[in-house]
């Protein structure tokens, strides 16, 4: 919330004219039946995407010359609002001319651009942006019929934002490249979740299969996860510096059972680690002499001496013994 | 021309009422709360606002009515200082709604939940209305609070006020109505029914916006939610905004003066355009219209989808609604429109038109003709209208992934 965003937004105002032109006058709109495309001896395609009761659905046609895999005719029937009929409309004018395997690439993004004025502007609002995402559903589904294969076989990764086209496989890279912490920075970084937000959580304009509040959480989750590996994995080669607090605490004990406790036991005596804190320069290890250590002269000369000398031969050269 | 159809949403001030508010600007500017006469100047227009407030809702004299900055603070009042009274300062701790009030309603119980409170929120029947049956059935010995609209903002439907103010009364719950598209509309007699506070709103009967007003009934206990000076007598602190309150008292007088008249001359005019707009195939209005308020109509229209119809409607100079003006811009599908248990394919193909005393039947006849045209036009893009039929396997399933 700023300045700019307190008042609300004139959705309509953002329009670009191409989509206001193409909203009240749309130039594909249409239907070709079975009958016409058989007597020019082509292959009629009609999918269906959408339905009235999700306030969107669209219903693509294509006429395929069987020979060449060509559309070579486009038409398109709507239910939705404005932005949903120019996006259908510029879908069906960037299908004709191609192949089927040309116009399965046309994606979301491509009808939200060639609906721009100009090439920096976007064509729609954000929250509309979605308007565009049917087009592409439905261009992979005339596609998979026509093939004779699942429309989700032309979808190479799992798409997370459709607006922006944001994969998980980016997502995830993404967060952990840049060590990002709220959903906020990913749509910094990625575009993902910064138009109609429905898959920033649950509850959204419509449901979402993966969620960025989810995979961020995950995402951090592995990567604390991926550091404790780490950090377990220095403790078993021996690097005490990378080990964790608990590692290193237990590597400390386990120098001094082998190497130290036999002897402070011998006169009575024993210690404890209270902690150990990692600087700069030292490696700080508090410990805390018990029984007849207490208070021995030696225990803050000799024996301090010969504790850390061990730790510091065994363990990191950082290493200071401090008793308290 | 140009249609204002949008009325439930706002209306137009009425030039009488700029004209009463206009003196207490810059000529009759002092704080009413002053000594001087500075002050004391605007008294004689604030009390003769006053009684123009107690007399079109038929409030007793031993009764408040409290000036506030719109129905939604009333609303906040209303829900937040019963939590503070009953709730986290009583034994109760349980509030009965119903799940097609206005935002300020249900965000605040939202809030409230989150609180701690339990919120029940009401189912409303095949009229888009709650029952006073279902009311008292969820009326526990814990509810501190029912808080039922008087009359939707969607569907213009009226809710039995009456028998619920009853029921609560009965049962000792205190009794809340959001009376904002009921006040200026309908006759509304608080002597007549039983309500312990109800909430009004200045620019739904064309008054400016900016004020409203909470009716508390004999002036019982409620704890202020704006804490300041001894303003309102304590109740609402705050300097009192002289010339809203001013336009306010004009704008109620105005609309409910020979209130059945206005509504029988407002009721022609729907009708007239209901009956036109239902002579189109696969439309269908929600509501009795003997039990709605007079100006509104809450059409589906299969095949065409709700802001596209808004859209085309602009497009000819005319202002209507998908319903909720809050909720236009979030793409939802009409809420009132689920909640009466509608094919979820109407949900969003509804069209709220809402009249005022200022619509003219030129402009009825004009709506009709460029509403018909714009169905005309949406219903052969539509693809619910399409001949084709998929290729086998094309067929859409009921919503795939995309829904709400």
């Amino acid at each position: 919330m700023a300045k700019n965003d307190l008042l609300g937004a004139s959705l309509w105002d953002a329009y670009s004219n191409k989509v206001t032109t193409l909203m009240n006058n749309p130039q594909h709109q249409g239907e070709i039946s079975e009958a016409e495309a058989e007597a020019r001896g082509n292959q009629l395609i009609v999918a269906d995407f959408g339905a009235e009761s999700c306030g969107d659905a669209v219903r693509l046609y294509w006429e395929i010359d069987p020979k060449t895999d060509k559309i070579v005719n486009s038409k398109f029937k709507s239910f939705g609002c404005g932005t949903a009929i120019a996006s259908s409309d510029v879908m069906t004018d960037l299908c004709i001319g191609k192949t089927v395997d040309e116009a399965v690439k046309i994606t979301n993004i491509d009808v939200e651009f060639a609906l721009r004025d100009d090439p920096d502007t976007p064509a729609v609002p954000p929250q509309k942006m979605h308007c565009s995402v049917m087009a592409y559903d439905v261009i992979k589904k005339a596609a998979g019929l026509y093939k004779g294969v699942d429309p989700e076989s032309f979808e190479e990764e799992i798409i997370v934002c459709e607006c922006a086209r944001v994969s998980l496989g980016t997502l995830k890279e993404v967060i952990k490249l840049n060590d990002l912490k709220t959903v906020e920075q990913i749509t910094d970084y990625t575009k993902a979740g910064g138009f109609c937000k429905s898959c920033i959580k649950p509850g959204g304009h419509e449901a979402r299969e993966y969620y960025l509040v989810d995979i961020l959480a995950d995402t951090r989750r592995e990567m604390d996860e991926e550091k404790m590996k780490a950090a377990a994995d220095a403790g078993t080669s021996g690097k005490f510096e990378e080990m964790t607090l608990v590692q290193q605490i237990k590597a400390v004990d386990a120098i001094v059972d082998e190497n130290v406790r036999q002897f402070l036991v011998m006169d009575g005596g024993d210690m404890e680690v209270i902690d150990i804190k990692t600087g700069d320069e030292y490696i700080d290890i508090y410990i805390r002499y018990l029984g007849a250590c207490n208070g021995c002269a030696s225990s803050s000369t000799g024996t301090l001496y010969a504790i850390e000398s061990t730790l510091k031969e065994k363990l990191s050269q950082k290493i200071r013994v401090l008793p308290i | 021309m140009q249609v204002y159809l949008d009325n439930n949403a706002t209306t137009m001030t009425d030039p009488a009422v700029v004209e009463a508010m206009q003196p207490f600007f810059s000529e009759i500017y002092g704080n009413p709360n002053s000594l001087h006469k500075f002050g004391t100047a605007s008294h004689p227009a604030l009390r003769n606002a006053m009684n123009q407030l107690y007399s079109a809702i038929n409030a007793a004299d031993e009764d408040d009515i409290v000036i506030t900055s719109c129905a939604t603070e009333s609303n906040n009042w209303v829900l937040k200082s019963v939590w503070v009274d009953h709730i986290l300062n009583g034994d109760k701790n349980h509030i009965v709604t119903s799940e097609v009030e206005h935002p300020a309603i249900l965000s605040t119980c939202k809030f409230l939940e989150e609180q701690g409170v339990k919120v029940t929120y009401l189912p409303v029947n095949d009229q888009g209305i709650v029952e006073a049956h279902t009311v008292k059935s969820f009326i526990t010995e814990k509810t501190a609070l029912v808080t039922i609209m008087w009359a939707s903002n969607e569907t213009g439907m009226i809710f039995p006020i009456k028998e619920i103010g009853e029921i609560c009364k009965e049962k000792g719950v205190l009794f809340h109505t959001d009376g904002v598209q009921a006040v200026g509309k309908i006759p509304v007699d608080l002597q007549d029914v039983h309500v312990d506070f109800m909430s009004m709103s200045a620019h739904k009967f064309h008054g400016p916006k900016g004020v409203g007003a909470l009716y508390i009934k004999n002036s019982q206990p409620l704890t202020p939610l704006m804490h300041g000076g001894e303003h309102m007598g304590g109740r609402r602190s705050g300097t009192l905004n002289v010339p809203y309150i001013v336009g306010m008292g004009k704008a109620i007088e105005l609309a409910t003066e020979n209130i059945e008249e206005k509504m029988a001359s407002i009721r022609a005019k729907r009708d007239r355009l209901e009956d036109a707009l239902l002579e189109l195939p696969d439309t269908f209005v929600v509501g009795d219209r003997e039990n709605r308020t007079p100006n509104t109509i809450l059409i589906s229209i299969k095949g065409v989808e709700g802001e596209g119809m808004l859209w085309d409607l602009n497009n000819t100079q005319i202002g209507a609604s998908t319903g909720s003006a809050c909720a236009s811009e979030d793409l939802e599908a009409n809420s009132v429109m689920l909640a009466i248990g509608a094919d979820n394919e109407l949900a969003h193909t509804g069209i709220r038109l809402s009249l005022s005393r200022f619509t003219t039947d030129a402009e009825i006849d004009y709506t009709i003709a460029q509403f018909k045209n714009a169905v005309a036009r949406l219903r052969a893009i539509s693809s619910s209208y399409a001949i084709q039929k998929p290729t086998k396997g094309g067929e859409a399933l009921e919503c795939e992934l995309h829904h709400h």
